[in-house]
Protein backbone atom coordinates (compact mmCIF):
# COMPACT_ATOMS: atom_id res chain seq x y z
CA UNK A 1 0.00 0.00 0.00
CA UNK A 2 0.72 3.15 -0.46
CA UNK A 3 2.59 5.28 2.22
CA UNK A 4 0.96 9.18 2.68
CA UNK A 5 3.50 11.80 4.68
CA UNK A 6 1.69 14.39 6.78
CA UNK A 7 2.22 16.08 9.95
CA UNK A 8 0.75 16.05 13.41
CA UNK A 9 1.91 18.36 15.77
CA UNK A 10 4.59 19.81 13.64
CA UNK A 11 6.66 16.18 12.91
CA UNK A 12 6.89 14.71 10.08
CA UNK A 13 4.93 10.75 9.95
CA UNK A 14 4.14 8.57 7.28
CA UNK A 15 0.60 6.55 7.49
CA UNK A 16 -0.54 3.99 5.44
CA UNK A 17 -2.99 5.16 3.03
CA UNK A 18 -6.15 4.41 4.23
CA UNK A 19 -5.26 4.82 8.02
CA UNK A 20 -7.57 7.42 10.40
CA UNK A 21 -5.05 9.80 11.64
CA UNK A 22 -5.97 8.34 14.85
CA UNK A 23 -4.01 4.92 13.68
CA UNK A 24 -1.33 7.37 12.42
CA UNK A 25 -0.80 9.26 15.75
CA UNK A 26 -1.04 6.36 17.55
CA UNK A 27 1.65 4.86 16.08
CA UNK A 28 3.63 7.61 16.17
CA UNK A 29 3.43 7.70 19.71
CA UNK A 30 0.63 10.89 19.71
CA UNK A 31 -1.62 10.66 22.25
CA UNK A 32 -5.90 12.09 21.45
CA UNK A 33 -7.74 11.61 23.83
CA UNK A 34 -10.67 8.75 22.35
CA UNK A 35 -14.00 7.58 23.89
CA UNK A 36 -16.11 6.03 21.55
CA UNK A 37 -13.18 4.29 19.90
CA UNK A 38 -12.23 1.17 20.99
CA UNK A 39 -9.58 -1.34 19.33
CA UNK A 40 -11.00 -4.06 17.28
CA UNK A 41 -14.23 -2.17 16.67
CA UNK A 42 -14.57 -0.04 13.53
CA UNK A 43 -15.14 3.94 14.28
CA UNK A 44 -18.10 6.09 14.10
CA UNK A 45 -17.06 9.63 15.55
CA UNK A 46 -19.51 9.53 18.04
CA UNK A 47 -18.25 11.29 20.78
CA UNK A 48 -16.03 14.48 19.42
CA UNK A 49 -13.39 13.97 21.78
CA UNK A 50 -10.80 13.25 18.81
CA UNK A 51 -11.24 16.02 17.33
CA UNK A 52 -8.68 17.76 15.69
CA UNK A 53 -7.63 20.67 13.55
CA UNK A 54 -6.43 20.03 9.90
CA UNK A 55 -4.94 22.78 8.59
CA UNK A 56 -7.11 24.88 5.49
CA UNK A 57 -10.27 23.10 7.49
CA UNK A 58 -12.20 25.61 8.52
CA UNK A 59 -14.34 23.01 11.14
CA UNK A 60 -12.45 20.86 13.51
CA UNK A 61 -13.08 16.97 12.70
CA UNK A 62 -12.79 13.34 14.13
CA UNK A 63 -9.12 11.72 14.19
CA UNK A 64 -11.06 8.42 14.53
CA UNK A 65 -12.93 8.68 11.26
CA UNK A 66 -10.47 11.07 9.26
CA UNK A 67 -8.27 9.62 7.06
CA UNK A 68 -4.84 10.16 6.07
CA UNK A 69 -4.05 12.37 2.81
CA UNK A 70 -0.45 13.03 1.42
CA UNK A 71 0.83 16.77 2.80
CA UNK A 72 -2.18 17.52 5.61
CA UNK A 73 -1.05 19.48 8.62
CA UNK A 74 -2.47 18.22 11.79
CA UNK A 75 -2.98 19.92 15.10
CA UNK A 76 -3.72 17.41 17.71
CA UNK A 77 -3.87 20.40 20.59
CA UNK A 78 -4.63 24.15 20.82
CA UNK A 79 -6.15 26.25 23.02
CA UNK A 80 -9.34 25.97 20.70
CA UNK A 81 -9.29 21.95 20.93
CA UNK A 82 -8.94 21.88 24.53
CA UNK A 83 -11.90 24.60 24.90
CA UNK A 84 -14.02 22.25 22.98
CA UNK A 85 -12.96 19.04 24.29
CA UNK A 86 -13.63 20.22 27.84
CA UNK A 87 -16.98 21.66 26.41
CA UNK A 88 -17.80 18.31 25.41
CA UNK A 89 -16.81 16.16 28.18
CA UNK A 90 -18.93 18.71 30.43
CA UNK A 91 -22.38 18.19 28.28
CA UNK A 92 -21.89 14.78 28.83
CA UNK A 93 -21.47 14.92 32.32
CA UNK A 94 -24.79 17.62 32.57
CA UNK A 95 -26.67 15.36 30.66
CA UNK A 96 -26.55 11.83 32.30
CA UNK A 97 -26.57 11.42 36.19
CA UNK A 98 -22.72 10.27 36.79
CA UNK A 99 -22.55 10.28 40.32
CA UNK A 100 -18.87 8.89 40.65
CA UNK A 101 -19.14 8.18 44.04
CA UNK A 102 -21.79 5.93 43.66
CA UNK A 103 -20.64 4.12 40.39
CA UNK A 104 -19.54 0.59 40.13
CA UNK A 105 -17.00 2.26 37.51
CA UNK A 106 -15.30 5.01 40.03
CA UNK A 107 -11.47 4.86 39.78
CA UNK A 108 -11.79 2.46 36.28
CA UNK A 109 -13.92 5.01 34.51
CA UNK A 110 -12.73 5.85 30.86
CA UNK A 111 -15.03 9.04 31.44
CA UNK A 112 -13.43 10.00 34.72
CA UNK A 113 -10.45 9.57 33.90
CA UNK A 114 -10.69 11.69 30.39
CA UNK A 115 -12.11 14.10 32.69
CA UNK A 116 -9.18 14.66 34.74
CA UNK A 117 -6.85 14.53 32.13
CA UNK A 118 -8.72 17.43 30.60
CA UNK A 119 -8.72 19.81 33.52
CA UNK A 120 -12.24 19.18 34.22
CA UNK A 121 -12.67 20.40 37.50
CA UNK A 122 -16.21 21.53 37.15
CA UNK A 123 -19.29 21.60 35.11
CA UNK A 124 -20.43 25.01 34.04
CA UNK A 125 -23.69 23.96 32.70
CA UNK A 126 -26.82 23.14 34.80
CA UNK A 127 -27.01 19.53 35.47
CA UNK A 128 -30.44 17.99 33.69
CA UNK A 129 -30.96 15.69 36.27
CA UNK A 130 -32.84 13.05 33.62
CA UNK A 131 -35.25 9.96 35.35
CA UNK A 132 -33.40 7.03 33.67
CA UNK A 133 -33.40 3.72 35.41
CA UNK A 134 -30.97 0.37 35.72
CA UNK A 135 -32.24 -2.62 33.71
CA UNK A 136 -31.25 -5.43 35.98
CA UNK A 137 -33.46 -8.06 34.91
CA UNK A 138 -30.55 -9.73 32.85
CA UNK A 139 -29.15 -13.28 34.94
CA UNK A 140 -25.51 -12.25 34.54
CA UNK A 141 -25.10 -8.18 33.69
CA UNK A 142 -26.69 -5.06 34.46
CA UNK A 143 -27.45 -1.65 32.58
CA UNK A 144 -27.86 1.50 34.14
CA UNK A 145 -28.76 4.04 32.04
CA UNK A 146 -27.71 7.06 34.38
CA UNK A 147 -24.00 5.84 33.51
CA UNK A 148 -24.73 5.53 29.25
CA UNK A 149 -22.83 8.51 27.39
CA UNK A 150 -23.83 6.79 24.10
CA UNK A 151 -20.41 5.89 22.68
CA UNK A 152 -22.42 2.86 20.70
CA UNK A 153 -19.65 0.47 21.74
CA UNK A 154 -21.76 -1.84 23.12
CA UNK A 155 -23.75 -1.95 19.95
CA UNK A 156 -20.96 -1.98 17.57
CA UNK A 157 -19.53 -4.97 19.62
CA UNK A 158 -22.67 -7.13 19.84
CA UNK A 159 -23.76 -6.65 16.01
CA UNK A 160 -20.31 -6.84 14.31
CA UNK A 161 -17.68 -9.03 16.77
CA UNK A 162 -20.53 -11.11 18.49
CA UNK A 163 -22.90 -10.93 15.55
CA UNK A 164 -26.04 -10.78 17.77
CA UNK A 165 -27.41 -7.65 16.97
CA UNK A 166 -29.46 -7.33 20.82
CA UNK A 167 -28.14 -4.14 21.23
CA UNK A 168 -29.13 -0.86 19.59
CA UNK A 169 -30.12 3.08 20.08
CA UNK A 170 -33.62 4.21 20.07
CA UNK A 171 -34.93 7.81 20.61
CA UNK A 172 -33.59 11.08 19.45
CA UNK A 173 -31.52 13.77 21.36
CA UNK A 174 -31.55 13.60 25.00
CA UNK A 175 -33.68 10.63 24.63
CA UNK A 176 -31.68 8.61 22.92
CA UNK A 177 -31.05 5.70 24.77
CA UNK A 178 -29.69 1.95 24.32
CA UNK A 179 -32.28 -0.49 24.10
CA UNK A 180 -32.30 -4.56 23.69
CA UNK A 181 -33.95 -6.40 21.01
CA UNK A 182 -37.26 -4.68 20.10
CA UNK A 183 -37.26 -1.98 23.66
CA UNK A 184 -37.67 -4.92 26.27
CA UNK A 185 -35.97 -5.99 29.24
CA UNK A 186 -32.63 -7.48 29.07
CA UNK A 187 -33.46 -10.70 30.39
CA UNK A 188 -36.48 -11.24 28.34
CA UNK A 189 -34.27 -10.93 24.78
CA UNK A 190 -34.29 -13.81 22.68
CA UNK A 191 -31.13 -12.78 20.87
CA UNK A 192 -28.57 -12.22 23.33
CA UNK A 193 -26.08 -14.72 24.19
CA UNK A 194 -24.93 -13.91 27.29
CA UNK A 195 -21.12 -13.28 25.71
CA UNK A 196 -20.71 -10.42 27.69
CA UNK A 197 -18.82 -8.87 24.87
CA UNK A 198 -21.01 -5.39 25.74
CA UNK A 199 -19.86 -6.10 29.31
CA UNK A 200 -15.96 -5.84 28.49
CA UNK A 201 -17.03 -2.97 25.84
CA UNK A 202 -18.23 -0.38 28.03
CA UNK A 203 -16.23 2.79 28.98
CA UNK A 204 -18.25 4.03 31.93
CA UNK A 205 -20.57 2.45 34.75
CA UNK A 206 -23.45 1.74 32.03
CA UNK A 207 -23.02 -2.27 31.82
CA UNK A 208 -21.90 -4.02 34.45
CA UNK A 209 -21.57 -7.66 35.89
CA UNK A 210 -24.17 -8.01 38.82
CA UNK A 211 -22.48 -7.98 41.71
CA UNK A 212 -20.12 -5.53 41.56
CA UNK A 213 -20.39 -2.61 43.61
CA UNK A 214 -19.03 0.71 43.74
CA UNK A 215 -15.89 0.59 42.35
CA UNK A 216 -15.69 -2.74 42.01
CA UNK A 217 -15.84 -3.34 38.18
CA UNK A 218 -12.98 -4.16 36.28
CA UNK A 219 -13.16 -5.14 32.50
CA UNK A 220 -10.65 -6.43 30.29
CA UNK A 221 -10.50 -4.90 26.82
CA UNK A 222 -7.74 -7.62 25.62
CA UNK A 223 -10.03 -9.98 25.03
CA UNK A 224 -12.00 -7.91 22.84
CA UNK A 225 -8.53 -7.24 20.94
CA UNK A 226 -7.67 -10.74 21.04
CA UNK A 227 -10.91 -12.09 19.29
CA UNK A 228 -10.45 -9.42 16.46
CA UNK A 229 -6.84 -10.20 15.79
CA UNK A 230 -7.53 -14.17 16.04
CA UNK A 231 -10.14 -13.80 13.44
CA UNK A 232 -8.58 -11.49 11.48
CA UNK A 233 -5.17 -13.64 10.90
CA UNK A 234 -7.72 -16.80 10.34
CA UNK A 235 -5.90 -18.06 13.73
CA UNK A 236 -8.91 -20.60 14.31
CA UNK A 237 -9.02 -21.58 10.74
CA UNK A 238 -7.41 -25.01 10.23
CA UNK A 239 -5.16 -25.91 6.83
CA UNK A 240 -8.00 -28.96 7.31
CA UNK B 1 -1.07 38.21 59.20
CA UNK B 2 -2.52 35.25 59.56
CA UNK B 3 -4.93 33.89 56.91
CA UNK B 4 -8.63 34.01 57.95
CA UNK B 5 -10.03 30.41 56.88
CA UNK B 6 -13.70 29.12 57.49
CA UNK B 7 -14.65 25.68 56.72
CA UNK B 8 -18.75 25.19 56.39
CA UNK B 9 -20.87 21.74 56.36
CA UNK B 10 -23.71 22.30 54.08
CA UNK B 11 -25.55 19.16 52.80
CA UNK B 12 -22.90 16.58 52.71
CA UNK B 13 -22.05 13.87 54.93
CA UNK B 14 -19.07 15.40 56.66
CA UNK B 15 -16.75 12.97 55.16
CA UNK B 16 -14.64 16.14 53.65
CA UNK B 17 -14.24 17.29 56.76
CA UNK B 18 -13.14 13.81 58.19
CA UNK B 19 -10.57 13.92 55.12
CA UNK B 20 -9.78 17.63 56.02
CA UNK B 21 -8.58 16.18 59.62
CA UNK B 22 -6.72 13.49 57.89
CA UNK B 23 -4.19 16.20 57.41
CA UNK B 24 -3.03 14.93 60.38
CA UNK B 25 1.02 17.23 61.45
CA UNK B 26 -0.04 19.52 58.37
CA UNK B 27 -2.88 20.49 60.56
CA UNK B 28 0.08 22.00 62.68
CA UNK B 29 1.72 23.56 60.53
CA UNK B 30 -1.58 25.44 58.98
CA UNK B 31 -2.52 26.64 62.28
CA UNK B 32 0.68 28.37 62.16
CA UNK B 33 -0.49 29.64 58.66
CA UNK B 34 -4.12 30.28 59.35
CA UNK B 35 -6.80 31.30 62.17
CA UNK B 36 -9.65 28.95 61.93
CA UNK B 37 -12.70 31.50 61.98
CA UNK B 38 -15.35 29.48 61.30
CA UNK B 39 -15.81 26.00 60.88
CA UNK B 40 -17.86 22.99 62.59
CA UNK B 41 -14.67 21.67 64.53
CA UNK B 42 -14.69 25.30 66.08
CA UNK B 43 -17.78 27.28 68.46
CA UNK B 44 -18.78 30.28 66.81
CA UNK B 45 -22.29 30.59 65.98
CA UNK B 46 -22.49 33.38 63.12
CA UNK B 47 -20.50 33.34 60.11
CA UNK B 48 -18.02 36.46 60.33
CA UNK B 49 -16.69 39.12 58.31
CA UNK B 50 -13.58 40.03 56.43
CA UNK B 51 -13.15 35.93 56.22
CA UNK B 52 -10.03 35.14 53.67
CA UNK B 53 -10.77 31.57 52.44
CA UNK B 54 -13.76 29.27 52.98
CA UNK B 55 -14.28 25.59 51.92
CA UNK B 56 -17.77 24.66 51.62
CA UNK B 57 -18.55 20.98 51.78
CA UNK B 58 -22.18 19.69 50.63
CA UNK B 59 -24.64 20.88 47.95
CA UNK B 60 -27.16 23.49 48.47
CA UNK B 61 -30.11 21.51 49.53
CA UNK B 62 -32.03 23.85 52.18
CA UNK B 63 -32.96 27.25 52.78
CA UNK B 64 -30.86 27.16 55.78
CA UNK B 65 -27.88 26.42 53.33
CA UNK B 66 -28.84 28.92 50.88
CA UNK B 67 -28.95 31.74 53.12
CA UNK B 68 -25.52 30.71 54.45
CA UNK B 69 -24.24 30.57 50.87
CA UNK B 70 -25.40 34.16 50.14
CA UNK B 71 -24.13 35.20 53.76
CA UNK B 72 -20.11 33.39 53.06
CA UNK B 73 -20.23 34.90 49.57
CA UNK B 74 -20.66 38.65 50.54
CA UNK B 75 -18.45 37.94 53.78
CA UNK B 76 -15.15 36.04 52.14
CA UNK B 77 -12.75 36.50 49.35
CA UNK B 78 -12.14 33.50 47.93
CA UNK B 79 -14.32 30.43 47.81
CA UNK B 80 -13.47 26.71 47.61
CA UNK B 81 -16.14 24.36 46.19
CA UNK B 82 -15.01 21.86 48.57
CA UNK B 83 -15.62 17.93 47.62
CA UNK B 84 -18.34 16.41 45.11
CA UNK B 85 -21.45 17.40 46.63
CA UNK B 86 -20.49 21.49 46.75
CA UNK B 87 -19.21 20.49 42.77
CA UNK B 88 -21.21 18.41 41.31
CA UNK B 89 -24.65 17.90 43.88
CA UNK B 90 -23.58 14.21 43.99
CA UNK B 91 -25.84 11.76 46.12
CA UNK B 92 -27.76 14.69 47.83
CA UNK B 93 -28.86 15.65 44.12
CA UNK B 94 -29.91 12.55 43.38
CA UNK B 95 -33.65 13.54 44.49
CA UNK B 96 -33.42 15.83 41.44
CA UNK B 97 -34.10 12.69 39.29
CA UNK B 98 -37.20 12.30 41.07
CA UNK B 99 -38.49 15.85 38.82
CA UNK B 100 -40.88 18.35 40.42
CA UNK B 101 -42.03 17.97 44.22
CA UNK B 102 -39.25 15.28 45.04
CA UNK B 103 -38.90 17.95 47.91
CA UNK B 104 -42.74 16.21 49.16
CA UNK B 105 -42.23 12.75 47.67
CA UNK B 106 -38.29 12.37 50.04
CA UNK B 107 -40.09 13.21 53.17
CA UNK B 108 -43.11 11.33 52.66
CA UNK B 109 -40.76 8.31 51.88
CA UNK B 110 -38.12 8.68 54.58
CA UNK B 111 -40.55 9.65 57.83
CA UNK B 112 -44.19 7.80 56.60
CA UNK B 113 -43.67 5.30 54.15
CA UNK B 114 -40.12 3.45 56.04
CA UNK B 115 -41.32 4.62 59.64
CA UNK B 116 -42.28 1.88 61.60
CA UNK B 117 -43.56 3.97 64.52
CA UNK B 118 -44.64 7.92 64.96
CA UNK B 119 -45.31 8.59 61.45
CA UNK B 120 -44.85 12.24 60.98
CA UNK B 121 -43.28 14.23 58.35
CA UNK B 122 -41.06 17.32 60.11
CA UNK B 123 -42.97 20.25 59.86
CA UNK B 124 -41.43 23.03 57.38
CA UNK B 125 -41.46 26.70 58.53
CA UNK B 126 -41.80 25.92 62.41
CA UNK B 127 -38.16 27.48 62.61
CA UNK B 128 -36.72 24.47 63.55
CA UNK B 129 -36.46 22.12 60.21
CA UNK B 130 -35.20 23.83 57.33
CA UNK B 131 -37.39 24.07 54.10
CA UNK B 132 -36.04 21.53 51.60
CA UNK B 133 -35.26 23.79 48.05
CA UNK B 134 -37.37 22.15 45.39
CA UNK B 135 -34.19 21.06 44.08
CA UNK B 136 -30.91 20.38 44.95
CA UNK B 137 -28.26 22.92 43.51
CA UNK B 138 -24.27 22.17 43.39
CA UNK B 139 -22.47 25.18 44.65
CA UNK B 140 -21.39 27.24 41.73
CA UNK B 141 -24.76 27.05 40.61
CA UNK B 142 -25.98 29.72 43.74
CA UNK B 143 -22.69 31.65 43.96
CA UNK B 144 -19.67 32.25 42.24
CA UNK B 145 -17.00 30.02 43.14
CA UNK B 146 -13.05 30.79 42.64
CA UNK B 147 -11.97 27.04 42.92
CA UNK B 148 -13.27 23.36 42.77
CA UNK B 149 -11.83 20.16 44.85
CA UNK B 150 -13.98 17.62 43.89
CA UNK B 151 -13.47 13.78 45.38
CA UNK B 152 -15.53 11.80 47.57
CA UNK B 153 -14.19 12.62 49.64
CA UNK B 154 -11.05 14.73 48.10
CA UNK B 155 -7.70 13.22 49.36
CA UNK B 156 -5.99 14.84 52.10
CA UNK B 157 -3.00 15.24 50.30
CA UNK B 158 -5.40 17.02 47.32
CA UNK B 159 -6.28 19.64 50.07
CA UNK B 160 -2.85 19.97 51.31
CA UNK B 161 -2.36 20.79 47.03
CA UNK B 162 -5.11 23.58 47.11
CA UNK B 163 -4.29 25.36 50.69
CA UNK B 164 -0.63 25.11 49.82
CA UNK B 165 -1.18 26.55 46.13
CA UNK B 166 -3.35 29.48 47.69
CA UNK B 167 -1.33 30.39 50.21
CA UNK B 168 2.00 30.26 48.18
CA UNK B 169 0.33 30.95 44.97
CA UNK B 170 2.23 27.70 42.98
CA UNK B 171 1.01 25.58 40.63
CA UNK B 172 -2.70 24.59 40.11
CA UNK B 173 -4.22 21.27 40.28
CA UNK B 174 -4.40 18.80 37.67
CA UNK B 175 -4.75 15.36 36.83
CA UNK B 176 -6.30 12.75 39.57
CA UNK B 177 -5.89 15.52 41.97
CA UNK B 178 -9.16 16.94 40.54
CA UNK B 179 -10.86 13.43 40.46
CA UNK B 180 -14.62 12.98 41.39
CA UNK B 181 -15.78 10.17 43.14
Amino acid sequence: MAAKTLTIDGRQITAEEGATVLQAASEAGINIPTLCHLEGLYDVGACRLCLIEVAGVPKLLPACTTKVAEGIEIKTDSERLRKYRRMTLELLFAERNHVCAACVSNGSCELQTLACSQGMDHVRYDYLFPKWNVDPTHELFGMDHNRCVLCTRCVRVCWHIEGAGTKNVAGRGTKAHIITDLNMPWGDSDSCTKCGKCVQACPTGALFHKGATVAEMRRDRSRLEFLVTAREKKEWITAD
Amino acid sequence: MKVRLATVWLGGCSGCHMSFLDLDEFLVDLAGLVEVVYSPVVDVKEYPENVDVCLIEGAVCNDDNLELLHKIRQRTKVLIAFGDCAVTGNVPAMRNQLGLGNAVSVLQRAYIDNAQFNQRVPAAGDGIVPTLLPRVMPVQEAVHVEHFLPGCPPSAAHIKAIITHLLSNTSKLEGRQIKFG
